[in-house]
Order: C-alpha cells, then sequence, then structure tokens
C-alpha cells in the first residue's frame, strides 16, 4: 500500500510540475493544486498506513477502542486543506483578475512591474 | 437575472434544508465528524445557489450583513471562545462547559461552551469569506488605476 | 499568560478593524493604538525573559509535547520587541499615506493579521503551528499586496503568490516526514528525538525540504525572484512592513529549526547554507547596482543583507552566530526606515524613477541627512548599527580562515556603498529634471515622525553597540545550548 501511496504522490508531483512548466498561469495554479494533494499524501503516508478502528470514543465509554487510528496526520492533513482551500480560492480569484488587467495569462508576457531594460 | 425557472424554484426548496444540514453538522462536531469548517462549507453552498439564481444584488440583500462583516464577527466570536478559557482556567483556548457537569449519573445538562462557541465563529468566518470571494469574482471589474508613477503629487 | 498577548492583540485588533472599517478615522487611530499596545506587550515579553529565561506556555492546558507550546527564549522575545517597533512605525507612517478606499478594503485589518502571523512564527514551538502562522502571514500578505488594486500590483502579486505557494508546499512535505521519522511535532521534543540520527536519508530529506521553504521565504538565492518583482509594488506602508518582517521570519525559522531540530555540522546542509549564502549577498547586490528605481534597489538590497545573515549561520561558531543575530535586529529597523524614506521622497518629488527624481538635497536637507542615516549603517560604515553587524560577521569569518566568505561579505559591502551613492547623487544631490520647483509639498509629520525615530534608533544601536551586542550574545548561548528552552517546553526531567 505505501509503495502505491509513494508512486502516486511521485506521479502527482510529476503531473503538477508539467503543469506548472506550461508558463500559463491557471495552469500553473491547477499544477500547484496537484502539488498540495501531493503534499497532504506525504503525511497520510509519514503517518502509517494501519487497518484501524476510527479513532472516536463510543457513547458511554471514556477512551477509544483498541487499536484506534491515529487521528494525528489526519488532523494535519485537514488543516492543511483548509488552508489550501484559502490560499487557492485567493490564487484563482488573482489569477481572474490578473487576466482582467493584464489583458493575458502567459506569464513571459506579464512584465508591468518589471519591464524590460530596453523597451 | 437570466437563470432558469427550475434553479430558481429549485433554490427556494433547497436552501432551507441545506441551511438546516448545516447548522446539524456545525452541533454535532465537538464528538462527531463534521465541525465549523464543513458547516460552513455547507451553508455557503447555499449563498452560492442563491447567487447564482438570483444575482449578486439579491444575495447580497438576502445575507443583510457585508461579507466581510460577517467574516469579523465570526472571527471575534471565535476569539472570545478562546479568551472565555483565559478568564475561567488562565489559558487561552481551554474548554469552558458552564452547563454540563460530572457527576454521579455521568455528564449532565448542556454540553454548550467555549467549544461552540468557536466552532460557530468558524461556521461563520467560512460562510463571510467564501461569499466575499464569490461576490467579488462574479461583480469583477478593474478600478481606475491609482496615479502611477510621475503623476503622483499631493 | 505573557506569551499569549503578542498573539492576541494583532488578532483581535484585525477583528476589530475589519468589522469597524466604515469609520475610517477611527480605525487609523486603533490601528496605531493597538500596535503601540503589541509593542507594550513585546516589552513586558521581554523584560519576563531576561530576568526568568525561556519561558513556554500550552495552549488550551494540553502537556507538552502533545498539545500546541508557546515558547520564548531570548531571541523569541527580541524578535517579538522589534516587530512591535516597526508595527508603531509603520502603522503612524500609514496614517498619511493609506488612502480611504484602502481602508475600505481592510489595510488595516490585514496589517495586524500580519503582525498576529510574525508574532505567532517567533513565539511558536511547535513545527506544525509553524505552518499555519507562515499561512497566515502569507494570507495576509497576499491581502496586503493587491489593497489598492492597481495592473502593477496585480503583476507582482502573481509572481509572489506563485512562488510563495511552491515554498509552502515544500515546507508542509517536510513537516510531514519530520513527523514520520520522529512521531512528534513539538520541536523540543524534535530535538532531543533526531539526537544521532542526523545522518540518515530521511532526516536528510526533511532538513532539505525545511532549508528550501525557509530559503525561498528569506529570499535565498537560488529561490529570490518573487521578491523584487513583489515589492515595489504596493503602497509604501505595506512595502515596509514586507522588507522588515517577511524575509526575517525566514531567517528566524532557519536559525530556530538549524539549531534546535538539525545539526548543522552534517555537511551537505552546512554547505548549502555557506554557498547560498554567499550566492545571495553576491546576486543581490549586483541586482541593486543594475536597478533604475528606489525601492527596487532596496528590494535587491533585502536579499543581498538575507545573504549575511545565513552566512552567519552557515559559519556556524558562536561568534558567527552571535553576528547573524545581531544582523537581524539592525536590519528590521534599517531597511523599513530606508523604504520608509523611498516614500516620502516619492512624495516630495513625484516618481520613484532615480532618471525622474532629484533636488532632494538642496529643498529637503533634513530628510537627506535621514537618509544618510539607515544608507551608511545598510553600507557597514562605522560608527553605526550595521558597521558592527558586518565586523561580527567578517571577523567570524576570518578566526574560521574562511576567506571566500570575507572577501564575499567586504565586497558586497563596498558595492552597497556604490548603490547607496547612487541613490543620493540620483534623488537628492542633482537637480529635479523638471527644475527646482517641482520639488513639492512638506513631509508630513505621521511620515517623518517614524523615520526620525527609526533613525534615532539606528544611531543609538551604532553607539551603544556594547549592550546590544552582550544581549545578541546571550541569546546566541540560549540558541546554541538549548537545554534550557527544552526544559521550559518540556518541563525538567
Amino acid at each position: 500500500m505505501e509503495t502505491v501511496l509513494a508512486m502516486l504522490t511521485g506521479l502527482l508531483v510529476a503531473a503538477g510540475a508539467y503543469l506548472m512548466l506550461s508558463g500559463n498561469l491557471v495552469r500553473y495554479i491547477l499544477g500547484l493544486a496537484l502539488l498540495s494533494n501531493a503534499a497532504n499524501l506525504v503525511i497520510f503516508g509519514a503517518g502509517r498506513l494501519t487497518k484501524a478502528n476510527p479513532p472516536l470514543i463510543p457513547e458511554g465509554m471514556k477512551e477509544p477502542l483498541e487499536g484506534a487510528a491515529n487521528a494525528l496526520p489526519q488532523a494535519l492533513i485537514l488543516t492543511a486543506i483548509v488552508i489550501g482551500f484559502g490560499l487557492f480560492c485567493f490564487a484563482l480569484a488573482l489569477a481572474y483578475r490578473a487576466y482582467y488587467a493584464l489583458g493575458t495569462a502567459r506569464m513571459d508576457s506579464m512584465r508591468i512591474a518589471e519591464p524590460r531594460e530596453d523597451s | 437575472m437570466n437563470s432558469s425557472l427550475i434553479l430558481r424554484t429549485g433554490t427556494r426548496a433547497l436552501v432551507p434544508v441545506f441551511l438546516l444540514v448545516a447548522i446539524l453538522v456545525l452541533l454535532r462536531g465537538h464528538n462527531e465528524p463534521g465541525g465549523g469548517f464543513i458547516g460552513g462549507l455547507l451553508a455557503a453552498i447555499c449563498v452560492a445557489l442563491y447567487e447564482k439564481a438570483f444575482g449578486v444584488d439579491e444575495a447580497r440583500r438576502w445575507l443583510r450583513l457585508p461579507p466581510m462583516t460577517i467574516a469579523g464577527i465570526g472571527l471575534a466570536a471565535a476569539l472570545l471562545g478562546g479568551l472565555w478559557g483565559v478568564v475561567e482556567h488562565g489559558m487561552f483556548l481551554t474548554g469552558v462547559w458552564p452547563l454540563y457537569e460530572y457527576g454521579p449519573d455521568g455528564w449532565t445538562g448542556w454540553p454548550v461552551g467555549s467549544v461552540l462557541l468557536f466552532d460557530t465563529g468558524v461556521f461563520l468566518v467560512v460562510v463571510g469569506v467564501v461569499a466575499a470571494i464569490l461576490f467579488a469574482l462574479e461583480e469583477a471589474g478593474i478600478p481606475e488605476d491609482r496615479p502611477e508613477d510621475g503623476e503622483e503629487h499631493s | 499568560m505573557i506569551l499569549v498577548w503578542p498573539v492576541i492583540i494583532p488578532l483581535a485588533a484585525a477583528t476589530l478593524l475589519l468589522l469597524l472599517r466604515k469609520w475610517d478615522g477611527l480605525v487609523r487611530w486603533g490601528s496605531v493604538a493597538f500596535a503601540v499596545a503589541l509593542l507594550f506587550a513585546g516589552v513586558v515579553l521581554l523584560d519576563t525573559v531576561l530576568r526568568d529565561g525561556p519561558v513556554a506556555a500550552q495552549l488550551g492546558g494540553w502537556a507538552a509535547p502533545f498539545g500546541i507550546t508557546l515558547v520564548a527564549d531570548l531571541l523569541s522575545a527580541a524578535m517579538v520587541l522589534i516587530t512591535g517597533i516597526v508595527a508603531v512605525a509603520v502603522t503612524i507612517y500609514g496614517l498619511t499615506e493609506i488612502d480611504r478606499t484602502e481602508g475600505w478594503h481592510g489595510h488595516h485589518a490585514l496589517v495586524h493579521a500580519l503582525l498576529a502571523g510574525v508574532c505567532g512564527a517567533f513565539l511558536t514551538g511547535d513545527i506544525f503551528n509553524l505552518y499555519v502562522w507562515f499561512e497566515v502571514m502569507l494570507i495576509a500578505s497576499f491581502g496586503l499586496l493587491v489593497v489598492g488594486g492597481t495592473k502593477k500590483q496585480a503583476d507582482g502579486a502573481v509572481k509572489y503568490v506563485g512562488l510563495n505557494l511552491i515554498a509552502t508546499l515544500a515546507f508542509l512535505s517536510g513537516v510531514g516526514l519530520l513527523y514520520g521519522i520522529a512521531g512528534t511535532l513539538n520541536m523540543a521534543d524534535l530535538g532531543l528525538r533526531l539526537e544521532g540520527r542526523q545522518e540518515e536519508t530521511a532526516v536528510l530529506v526533511s532538513a532539505v525540504l525545511l532549508l528550501f521553504a525557509f530559503g525561498a521565504k528569506a529570499a535565498m538565492f537560488p529561490v529570490f525572484f518573487w521578491l523584487p518583482a513583489s515589492y515595489h509594488t504596493p503602497s509604501v506602508t505595506t512595502s515596509a512592513l514586507f522588507s522588515a518582517l517577511l524575509t526575517k521570519v525566514g531567517v528566524y525559522a532557519l536559525i530556530r529549526v538549524f539549531t534546535l531540530i538539525y545539526d548543522l555540522d552534517v555537511p551537505l546542509i552546512q554547505s548549502i547554507l555557506l554557498y547560498g549564502a554567499i550566492l545571495t549577498m553576491v546576486v543581490g547586490v549586483l541586482g541593486a547596482a543594475a536597478q533604475n528605481h528606489f525601492r527596487r534597489i532596496l528590494s535587491f538590497h533585502i536579499i543581498s543583507q538575507i545573504g549575511y545573515m545565513v552566512l552567519g549561520l552557515a559559519l556556524a561558531t558562536p561568534a558567527a552566530m552571535l553576528g547573524a543575530i545581531f544582523y537581524l535586529f539592525h536590519h528590521i529597523i534599517v531597511k523599513a526606515n530606508l523604504f520608509l524614506i523611498a516614500g516620502a521622497a516619492r512624495r516630495m518629488t513625484g516618481s520613484e524613477e532615480l532618471k525622474l527624481t532629484g533636488g532632494l538635497y538642496a529643498a529637503r536637507p533634513l530628510l537627506a541627512v535621514l537618509f544618510l542615516i539607515p544608507a551608511f549603517s545598510l553600507a557597514g560604515i562605522p560608527p553605526l548599527s550595521g558597521f558592527w553587524a558586518k565586523f561580527l560577521i567578517v571577523d567570524a569569518g576570518l578566526q574560521l580562515r574562511d576567506w571566500l566568505s570575507v572577501i564575499a561579505a567586504l565586497g558586497v559591502g563596498l558595492l552597497t556603498i556604490y548603490s547607496m551613492s547612487k541613490i543620493w547623487l540620483e534623488v537628492f544631490w542633482k537637480p529635479h529634471p523638471d527644475g527646482p520647483d517641482a520639488v513639492m509639498g512638506k513631509v508630513p509629520l505621521p511620515m517623518l515622525l517614524p523615520i526620525i525615530a527609526l533613525a534615532i534608533l539606528t544611531l543609538v544601536i551604532g553607539l551603544a553597540a556594547g549592550i546590544f551586542v552582550d544581549a545578541a550574545l546571550v541569546a546566541t548561548e540560549q540558541i546554541l545550548n538549548p537545554e534550557a528552552y527544552i526544559e521550559a517546553v518540556l518541563g525538567a526531567n
């Protein structure tokens, strides 16, 4: 299972990098989204993959069942997803706006803040 | 607004259901899957649906408060939930359960306290921020440029 | 309890200022008042740490290493205090610079959200929590960067956001791996558990991922491109705040993580840091020499100065670490001041393009003198604070006989003088291209006051360097011998 997860992570990173290198702002952001999912999978894998009970305390008991899963990696991933959600909302809104304002989504043509020396 | 009759009628019917589910998810969040963030996202779906069906202006009227103000109130609620722990136990974010006691019969009373206040705050922040981003995207236009370099004299 | 206030005050400020943003005057002054409160909390915190040594608090009462710990040693406390100083200076400056629309779009609330992220990053003792505070800081800085909404800002923000998000993801992956290796996220606990395991591949991979992430935040070579692309686009208040704090949080995180969690004497890490630092210094200063825009020159100088601090860390002797920490403090004050002066100069002369400015020495001699203080300090001319900072680093390099870094440090200092004199000649000395009447208006008092205050502080640090070096020495000892820090977090064993 770990092997599959590792390969999947690698695939996501490769696909993300490919998209990010295409020079188009929208693809760049989609590539970032893939990368962030790869990072979440890294945490998931690092927290060990086991068959276990959900880490919930059943009604009327004071501690979780025997063999409960480690809830921490999932808490970390959830936090990372929430933060990622906010960041990508912003990034998409910004991309839309930059396209509107600059008239292009090609990153090579975005030179307003850093004008070419010879022009 | 040129959305279809089906969308508008469907929205009217679905929004109360979504809101109910959102609040349920918020309330069961402490010991079971759920919580402020997920509940807030569900409620934000209502805002999105409403906005798609009736337009931004109508959705703003429906919300009554500006989205960022909702987020601000949520942030304040979450912060107060944390500060409550300072007052009661001297440490930020410590849970406080004024109506919930442990006695010989186990836990009695209402499990309501600073954690719910915090979660409600998160709920409102999510609704407010998602609504703000949605509305901003829908209305996106570019304002007049500020005076750039070389023009600014004051 | 005192540990929580530097985080709660700016968070509460951000909330209130967001809710009240319609009342423009109230929000402006409220922003200043909260900044003063943050400064006060910083003073109390520093006083506590100076008296009692490192202090820690467990959030929500969950004991370390399971809960989130806030902890302050002398370095953290001093960084919080200096954040307070910058906050007060920048909010006062913003009283005149930030207009009503920018206030309505949330500028003031975002400033305090950024400060909350910065203070949280300085105080947290948990590496995942450090990630969260970095994100708070990042989101707030995204917002600040686009408030105002010009084309230039949209362009700069795209590059800033795009490159910083990659660093963020590297940070997250590194933290994930670290948790997988050690099973804990508490930094003090991590330090104990990784003892003797520093050469393991997994540990090295996580170290390099974190090095990449913090290096990108600190604008090290070769991942600095986001900085000169964006720092000159927003309002001066915003870019002064960014220049003072954001990259320094990256440097702080490097110092903290590579002393507490990882050992610096692993050859791979040390050589990346060392050669990265030298290239950062050189590339930054050469970039600055090629620019002809006031704030862009300053932006490239941030990069070259970051190189000095990382060099101090990479040399890894107590003397070099002392230099790095002293440099950190000095640079925050000086760089914020230079950006504020750039804003005042633009207001007077109408531009930041060096070609289109001039005549400021004749028209506003006070501002010219005020520019010379931080500019000379940046270049390292005695007896200003920058001289001592550079002296400490170069001296540490000489002790190690590391000639390459000594030569780089001295050469970069010379080239810094070149850029500063270019600004002096173009903006202050030469006549204005549109004639002497083109210099318009007076520097408003809220702009002048922070500039004067920061200049005086630069002079004080320079003239009373002994006191500050002694304090930095104590901070260095706490950093290099983290037993007291670990004991404060985990309790005495």
